[in-house]
């Protein structure tokens, strides 16, 4: 029984298709990144999950259970991008609020509140006005208002936004002992290098499809194979196209896709010195999530 | 340099429709409320129509033409009678006090037994025409006793002659066969010419202007209630003005929430719109409620507004009241796309409510037809019921106009609210 299920959904704004037949899963305590670009349709289907949207065909299931059924979402915890806090009330009246609105009351949610101030690092600031906090504290903060009543599916868009990397680790720590608990998490974000580091697997959306979903190898795997990208550093900055190279404007770095970079290296190198500049440097990478993000929707993650 | 900051501005100007709408179309909007509330137009007219009733307790020639060219006056709504439920009754001058301290009558007229076989009323102690007046219009008796000035000149010059000589002669002793002859022809002259009412009627003398109808005037509010003063009349009608503001200003936090997402993240909970909202109109009918309670406290402590004698009344009318305005407030904030949109329309939509309903200058003051508009208005049907409460004495019962206007009000905004909040639900 899979936490979290989404069979074929589709919904329309009008003339505009959002989605127009997404499926995933989500495994128990796994966490799945769900990367498309802007407008790609995340943001329809994580609201849609969350009961916000209401699908034109389609399922959802969590935990088994239709969606709708009653109760059913109770399973479900939300985190939004914005930090969506008050930020005139302190941070325990914050999490007692959200805590009650999600049917804590009592003495469970007394011990709730006190296990997300020690689980979000807020306990000394427990006391205090929400807008005196920074933002990586808000950020904690909010995350733990989504999970404050212990869901088994957790959605997170975009936590990490506008934070330091300090908070960014403090964060994923949190995200790690909440799946640490049994918690599947299902993450939204921009920060490709989070996503290929710290996710189990990647949902890449695009155009309202899933256009490609794996672990970050078995993405890379299926569209590169054993091909390595290699960048190359040269003496001055080229005035001109050279054979092969894929330039960066004003840049001295040039890369190229090599299927067999053994066989097709010394030949690259040559073309390079005959059209009059020097190599000053050399590198061999596996094509990483950007490039496979690239390769499967045409764009780049930022634009 | 300051040509392209003005040039921008400019560009602001020209694409922002709400800007130009404030700029121009909005005080053109105000003018024209405000001239038809204080200026007196607005269909119905530049005169205040007075309700009034009469009662001719004397019978004589005197009274009745009195009253009689009093109801030909087109300023004046005259009533001799009272509907009740068994049919029409006379008025007399316990009824007619009762209707204009209940506020049904402007103003009452009473002759006096004895008045006309007085009259002119050059001995003392004669009798003198009652005006029962409510003092919180201080329009309405000033206007009737002018009308009867009028009136007396016009239609009654010959009998104030004839009384004149009759009282000279019984000084002076008789007239003589020549005078006696000269002075029928000279009341002949002064039997009213043309219709009483019309410019220039009647041959009365410039002469006359003094005073020819005795009157006086009696406060019948006052020996009702000693204590009450207007106090309660601005009182309330500023109370209501800030509650609306109030209520559109708190209302508007829904609107930060959802700005900030915690909308979003509210109805993520198992929360609802629904109970969202009930809960807001809760807080802010309550808030209101302390509001009020805390103005009318001020008003009695400093300006010794008798608050303790009427805390039924202003109980019901504050919560009802509140409750209305609590609801207008969330159909404000439901209707608007921003706090800043909301801002500037509720400012709008309070101060016209505010003018046209009496809060900033008293409605029956105000022409008939504007008098009507305000009834459309909440503010005037709250502040008729503190009125009612605070100087008319009234019990709770005669409260049920205000009661159920209100509460229907604060019904049917919930409702647009619930309905218009409809595009922050589930897509």
């Amino acid at each position: 029984m899979k936490p979290l299920l989404v069979t074929s959904a589709q919904k329309s704004f009008g003339e505009t298709i959002a989605l127009a037949g997404v499926s995933l899963e989500l495994g128990p305590g796994e966490l799945l990144a769900l990367l498309g670009p802007n407008g790609a349709g995340k943001t329809t289907l994580v609201r849609a999950i969350a009961g916000r949207v209401r699908l034109d065909a389609g399922a959802i299931e969590l935990g088994g259970r239709p969606a709708e059924a009653p109760g059913a979402r109770d399973a479900l915890g939300v985190v939004p991008q914005e930090v969506a806090l008050y930020p005139m009330l302190t941070a325990r009246e914050n999490l007692e609020t959200f805590g009650r609105l999600q049917g804590l009351a009592g003495a469970a949610l007394r011990e709730s509140v006190g296990w997300a101030l020690g689980w979000s690092g807020l306990e000394g600031r427990a006391g205090d006005l929400v807008r005196t906090f920074s933002g990586g504290m808000k950020r904690r903060l909010n995350i733990a208002c989504g999970v404050l009543h212990r869901p088994r599916v957790v959605l997170l868009d975009e936590p990490t936004v506008g934070v330091d990397p300090q908070s960014r680790e403090r964060i994923y720590e949190m995200l790690t002992e909440l799946r640490r608990d049994g918690a599947s998490l299902l993450l939204t974000t921009h920060q490709l290098d989070e996503a290929e580091s710290r996710c189990d697997r990647v949902v890449i959306i695009d155009h309202g499809t899933v256009v490609g979903e794996g672990t970050v190898g078995e993405l890379i795997g299926r569209l590169f194979g054993g091909r390595r990208t290699v960048t190359l550093t040269l003496d001055r900055v080229p005035d001109a196209a050279v054979a092969g190279l894929e330039l960066e404007a004003g840049s001295r770095a040039g890369r190229v896709l090599l299927d067999d970079p053994v066989e097709e290296l010394p030949a690259l190198l040559a073309r390079v010195r005959a059209a009059g500049y020097d190599v000053e440097d050399l590198a061999l990478h596996r094509p990483g999530l950007g490039a496979a993000f690239l390769a499967l929707t045409g764009r780049e993650l930022r634009e | 340099m300051i040509g392209t900051i003005m040039r921008v501005s400019l560009l602001h100007l020209r694409r922002d429709r709400v800007v130009q709408a404030m700029t121009f179309l909005l005080p053109i909007a105000f003018f024209s409320i405000f001239a038809m509330v204080f200026g007196g137009r607005g269909g119905g007219g530049a005169s205040v129509r007075v309700d009034v009733g009469v009662v001719d307790e004397d019978g004589s020639e005197v009274s009745t033409r009195l009253l009689g060219a009093l109801e030909q006056e087109k300023g004046l709504k005259v009533s001799r009678t009272l509907k009740t439920r068994t049919g029409e009754q006379p008025l007399d001058r316990e009824r007619a006090r009762k209707l204009v301290q209940g506020g049904q009558l402007d103003v009452a007229v009473v002759v006096p037994k004895g008045f006309g076989k007085g009259f002119p009323g050059f001995a003392p102690g004669a009798p003198e025409v009652e005006l029962l007046a409510d003092p919180s219009n201080p329009i309405a008796p000033q206007m009737v006793l002018g009308l009867l000035q009028k009136v007396g000149m016009t239609a009654m010059a010959d009998l104030f002659a004839r009384g004149s000589m009759d009282a000279f002669e019984r000084y002076a002793g008789p007239l003589t066969p020549q005078q006696r002859q000269a002075v029928d022809q000279w009341e002949q002259g002064l039997k009213p010419q043309a219709e009483p009412g019309a410019p220039g009627g009647g041959g009365a003398s410039e002469a006359m202007a003094g005073g020819l109808v005795r009157t006086k005037v009696v406060d019948v509010i006052r020996e009702q209630a000693p204590r009450t003063g207007i106090i309660a009349f601005y009182a309330a009608g500023v109370g209501v003005m800030f509650l609306l503001f109030m209520a559109s200003g708190a209302g508007g936090a829904l609107l930060e929430e959802a700005e900030a997402g915690t909308l979003e993240r509210l109805l993520t909970t198992r929360l609802g719109m629904g109970r969202l909202l009930a809960a807001k109109w809760l807080f802010l009918t309550a808030l209101g409620f302390v509001q009020v309670t805390v103005m009318f406290l001020w008003g009695a402590l400093v300006f010794g507004l008798d608050l303790w004698s009427h805390l039924g009344g202003f109980a019901v009318m504050t919560t009802v009241t509140a409750a209305a305005a609590s609801g207008f407030g969330l159909v404000l904030a439901t209707l608007c796309r921003s706090r800043q949109q909301l801002g500037g329309l509720s400012t709008i939509v309070i101060l016209i409510m505010s003018a046209v309903g009496g809060s900033m200058f008293p409605r029956f003051l105000m022409s008939e037809t504007m008098q009507k508009a305000g009834l459309l208005t909440f503010n005037g049907w709250a502040l008729d019921g503190y009125l009612k409460v605070f100087w008319r004495n009234a019990p709770l019962v005669d409260l049920w106009p205000q009661v159920l206007v209100l509460s229907a009000l604060a019904v049917v905004f919930m409702g647009a609210a619930r309905l218009l909040a409809r595009r922050w639900e589930c897509a």
